[in-house]
């Protein structure tokens, strides 16, 4: 027993005499993860080698280069999630593995139909960079609680990215890309986690003082003047955001930032009719933006009406062509390889990579595709509700609504459920920023859900000491991983030292955790 | 808070399913009318993802394909493409498929079902399955010696088996490479206008497309409707007929080209295509007979299809008597495709049966495993075998000593008919040449070949042009051709 041990062992006392079963936490299951990683690798491959096989009845030759790429890769994830974040959530990074490879095995079979523009190699870069950054993430941010020092540098650094697009040119009508040294980088990618972190920040810092207000105002008044004071800085950064993204014509991005802003201030709130008000002056905006913007207009009737070019005798458009692809596909799809969604032209690597998908995979695979970001975002969710910190509830909640709104607004666009915005497919279109930003939105689930799901003296002990100047000596030189974590002492010992490494001050935050139920309550 | 994620999570939860129904409503319910929208470019890419199957004529293709490499993959290329156009059409990735490539299209791009090893097999596998090859009923050597013998001239021939209907040859010509349709570039357009566009109509499939009326070869179908309404009893008694007859209820005379046909009997009348007697032999038969027997041979039949659609030949069947004796000799409303012409002879040379003529033998699988074959094809009687048998001495006269000599076969016995079809407004346009014949061989038990051949452009002399002449020679070759082999 360390020193550190003996002080956290005090201080859980009252946990532990409460719920002692909760001593021991929830397995980890970094094994289950392994097995996990290593079937989405092979999956992937098994991918890549079907398009070979489907195009030229061999094996492509690359086949044991890529999977040794991706391979690797994810092992390097594993083992940072292993050594820095041993309680993780073991679902989340071979999802994101697995929707990574299979969006190479796409891109790569798309790029057979284009030999003149290959984006698949461009695309694995891009991906070792997003590992990188997830490992940078993992190792470097020991509690995700010190983002809430870093929210403002967050928020300038969000809407400084959000603008620079500005002094770039127009690319395909959009100004969303900046363009160094022959790289091109969709800053608003970036900027949406920063937001999700800054609104988590600033939510979880206001969220007493919005609860009390709140409740004032039914019980004495109709007025909601403090409301709105607490509530102005936050609205007037979120209308910065969407005003430069409206301008900047990136409308998928800026539907997604209404959205997550909406979700998160509803979960620190629970106030329903903010949400009524955000609703109807977005449907106001819509209205507005549909009916002025040419650009949007033209998507909202090809949704209404996506076959008027083939009866005008102009030839199938875009969405028309995306229609097809996924009526081709039919339940079974054609296979990997067999299908024709390069038809749909211009963009069938990025924003309509999901008709390849839906064409190649069929309902089958793309319903496997959906489950899959549904698993991701579940588990965001669930992480969320397993925290105690308000902060962390709602960063996972926020990262997990960023994933969801941008799969619904994409997959919704492309299939005909709503109108059309550019955007790309988390992990699976072609696009740098997004791969490296998606790999950074599971960097920062997997630290919080290895919050969640630390063992729950240790949770109660982090939420409850102060940062102390203790030198962080490092939890693994304490307790090295293996199965004495499951007796009481040896875990409660891991986990104190650990806490007495790190954590934040959350004073107010720990007395409303304690209002809310709990899980171990 | 907890509530408050759990509703969030509601809501995800929400938007995955609306994603999930609405992938089922694209990719199931709306799936076969998005197929089918003429915008979308899969089902031409499917169809020419594969070389195309192939049509076989004496055991070898005629067709083949060729990989371009292209989003539409593989064009038809043609081997002797003008002499089996009329039987091939073309396979256009333009403008589409005619004739056998059209009738048997199924089978050749794969699409058929009969091609799939189990029902529904190619909905499950989302493939299909290699082409198949159409097997023809053609004889390469009677197709050439037609062509051949028709030499760029304006005409047609077909020759079919007269105890089966196998079609053995169908030539048209002047005729037209369909390759140069295969493919969808501007070369293909430009053949296409310019075929289009050519006065000599080489893309007219004559042989089956075009009636022309049948002149005095139509005298058999008289000659037939007479026997067995019994209006002739005797082939030698004299038939009781002027010349120049005079058409009833008019002030309109007929006459003949030759001497020596005033009361003719029917062998002489029949040798020597006299008019006169044959128009009143029509008469006399009436217009019931007449057209029971003209439709027994499948004159006013507008289903016949080998498989391809054939014109139908006409007998008019509302005319007084001036026009049913006009009729009667292949004229005023008469009209017959040579195929038409061809089954006329058949009948003669089968006993009187007539046989649905058919130019698939059998679909294979590639490979050669047999999908369909032919199999047994409704025939009818045209006349009374004892007239068939009288019919026979009699077409055999005209090649032994009448106008048909010139489709005499050393060691065969041939019969024939020639014709000299008047036409145009007053007879102004240069006559068709016919000749309708069949043969049979010396060790043959039946005749082994049907054969009509008209030839529409004459030479210099009006005068010349007559189908013992002109179109007995090309009848001859192929008659040859398909007793030879």
């Amino acid at each position: 027993m360390t020193k550190a041990g003996v002080r956290a062992g005090t201080d859980t006392t009252v946990a532990a005499a409460d719920a002692p079963a909760a001593m021991v936490g929830l397995p980890r299951r970094r094994g289950v993860e392994l097995s996990l990683i290593v079937l989405a690798v092979l999956l992937s491959v098994y991918g890549y080698c079907a398009v070979g096989l489907a195009r030229d009845g061999a094996v492509p030759p690359g086949a044991a280069g890529y999977g040794a790429g991706l391979g690797v890769l994810a092992l390097l994830a594993h083992l940072a999630v292993r050594l820095r974040a041993p309680c993780a959530d073991p679902l989340l990074l071979p999802v994101a593995v697995l929707l990574n490879g299979m969006g190479l095995v796409l891109i790569y079979r798309l790029d057979l139909e284009t030999p003149g523009d290959r984006a698949a190699p461009t695309q694995l870069v891009w991906s070792t960079v997003g590992v990188a950054l997830f490992i940078a993430v993992v190792t470097a941010l020991r509690d995700h609680r010190v983002l809430q020092r870093y929210s403002y540098v967050c928020v300038v650094a969000a809407l400084v990215l959000l603008t620079l697009p500005i002094l770039f040119p127009a690319v395909n009508g959009a100004r969303i890309w900046i363009r160094i040294a022959g790289f091109s980088i969709q800053p608003g990618e970036f900027a949406k986690v920063l937001l999700a972190v800054f609104f988590a920040a600033y939510l979880a810092a206001n969220r007493t003082a919005l609860t009390y207000a709140g409740r004032r105002i039914r019980r004495f008044s109709r007025m909601q003047l403090p409301t709105g004071r607490v509530l102005g800085p936050i609205v007037t950064i979120w209308l910065l955001s969407v005003g430069v993204l409206v301008l900047e014509r990136d409308l998928g991005t800026s539907l997604l930032f209404f959205g997550l802003f909406v979700v998160m201030l509803y979960v620190a709130t629970g106030r329903t009719g903010w949400i009524a008000v955000g609703l109807l002056l977005a449907s106001l905006g819509a209205v507005a933006v549909g009916r002025l913007e040419p650009h949007v207009h033209s998507r909202v009737e090809d949704w209404l009406h996506p076959f008027a070019s083939i009866e005008a005798g102009q030839g199938a458009n875009q969405l028309a062509q995306s229609l097809f692809s996924f009526a081709a596909g039919g339940a079974s799809g054609t296979g990997l390889g067999l299908g024709h969604s390069v038809l749909i032209g211009f963009a069938v690597k990025s924003d309509f990579i999901l008709a390849t998908a839906g064409e190649e995979l069929g309902l089958a695979g793309l319903s496997a595709l959906f489950l899959l970001y549904g698993l991701l975002v579940e588990r965001g969710y669930r992480a969320g509700l397993s925290l105690r910190d308000p902060f962390g509830r709602l960063l996972a909640a926020g990262l997990a609504s960023i994933v969801a709104l941008q799969v619904f607004v994409i997959a919704g666009g492309v299939t005909g459920l709503i109108p059309l915005t550019g955007m790309a497919m988390p992990f699976l279109a072609q696009g740098g920023s997004s791969v490296v930003t998606n790999w950074a939105i599971v960097a920062l689930l997997i630290r919080v859900s290895d919050s969640a799901r630390r063992p729950y003296d240790a949770r109660s002990a982090a939420a409850a000491t102060e940062p102390s100047a203790h030198p962080a000596t490092g939890p693994a030189a304490h307790t090295p991983a293996g199965p004495a974590a499951h007796t009481p002492g040896t875990s409660a010992a891991r986990a104190s030292s650990r806490a007495a490494g790190r954590g934040t001050p959350d004073e107010p935050v720990d007395t409303l955790v304690d209002k809310s139920p709990g899980r171990s309550r | 808070m907890t509530r408050h994620i759990r509703h969030a999570a509601v809501f995800s939860a929400l938007l995955l399913a609306a994603l999930l129904v609405n992938a089922a409503r694209v990719q199931l319910v709306q799936a076969g009318s998005y197929d089918d929208s003429p915008a979308n470019r899969r089902g031409s890419i499917a169809r020419y993802a594969q070389p195309r199957g192939d049509i076989l004529v004496g055991g070898t293709p005629v067709t083949g394909s060729r990989d371009t490499g292209e989003q539409l993959r593989y064009e038809r290329t043609y081997q002797d493409g003008p002499l089996y156009a009329p039987v091939t059409g073309f396979a256009s990735q333009v403008y589409g498929t005619t004739f056998l490539e059209h009738a048997g299209d199924g089978v050749l791009s794969g699409s058929d079902p009969m091609l799939a090893p189990f029902p529904l097999w190619n909905d499950v596998t989302h493939g299909r399955p290699p082409g198949g090859d159409v097997v023809t009923t053609l004889n390469r050597h009677a197709q050439w010696a037609a062509y051949e013998g028709l030499d760029g001239r304006k005409g047609a021939v077909a020759a079919v088996e007269p105890s089966t209907g196998r079609v053995l040859a169908l030539v048209s010509s002047p005729s037209y490479d369909p390759g140069v349709l295969s493919g969808n570039g501007a070369r293909a357009e430009r053949a296409w206008a310019r075929l289009n566009a050519d006065p000599d109509k080489p893309m007219l499939n004559r042989a089956v497309r075009q009636t022309y009326p049948p002149g005095s070869t139509f005298k058999v179908v008289t000659a037939a409707a007479a026997l067995d309404a019994g209006v002739v009893t005797d082939l030698d008694a004299p038939t009781d007929s002027p010349a120049p007859y005079r058409l009833p209820g008019t002030t309109t005379s007929l006459t003949n080209e030759g001497e020596g046909c005033e009361d003719a009997s029917l062998r002489e009348a029949f040798e020597w295509s006299c008019n006169t007697v044959f128009a009143k032999l029509g008469v006399d038969t009436g217009l019931a007979g007449m057209t029971r027997t003209a439709r027994g041979f499948g004159f006013n039949d507008d289903a016949v299809r080998i498989p391809f659609g054939v014109a139908p030949s006409t007998f008019d069947t509302s005319l007084d008597r001036a026009q049913l004796a006009l009729s009667s000799i292949g004229q005023y409303n008469t009209r017959a495709t040579p195929l038409q012409m061809a089954m006329v002879a058949a009948a003669v040379a089968d006993g009187g049966q007539v046989r649905t003529p058919y130019l698939v033998e059998r679909t294979t699988r590639r490979g050669g495993a047999t999908v369909a074959t032919a199999g047994p094809r409704p025939s009818r009687r045209a006349m009374l075998p004892s007239t068939a048998r009288r019919l026979r001495e009699l077409m055999a006269d005209v090649v032994r000593e009448g106008t048909g000599t010139n489709a005499a076969i050393p060691g065969a016995v041939v019969g024939g008919k020639t014709g000299t079809a008047q036409h145009g407004l007053g007879n102004a346009g240069i006559p068709y040449a016919w000749f309708v014949s069949w043969a049979q061989g010396e060790r043959d038990l039946e005749p082994k070949v049907a054969v009509a051949v008209v030839v529409e452009d004459g030479s210099a002399r009006r005068g010349d042009i007559t189908g013992g002449g002109m179109a007995a020679p090309i009848a001859r070759a192929v008659m040859e051709a398909v007793l030879d082999s």
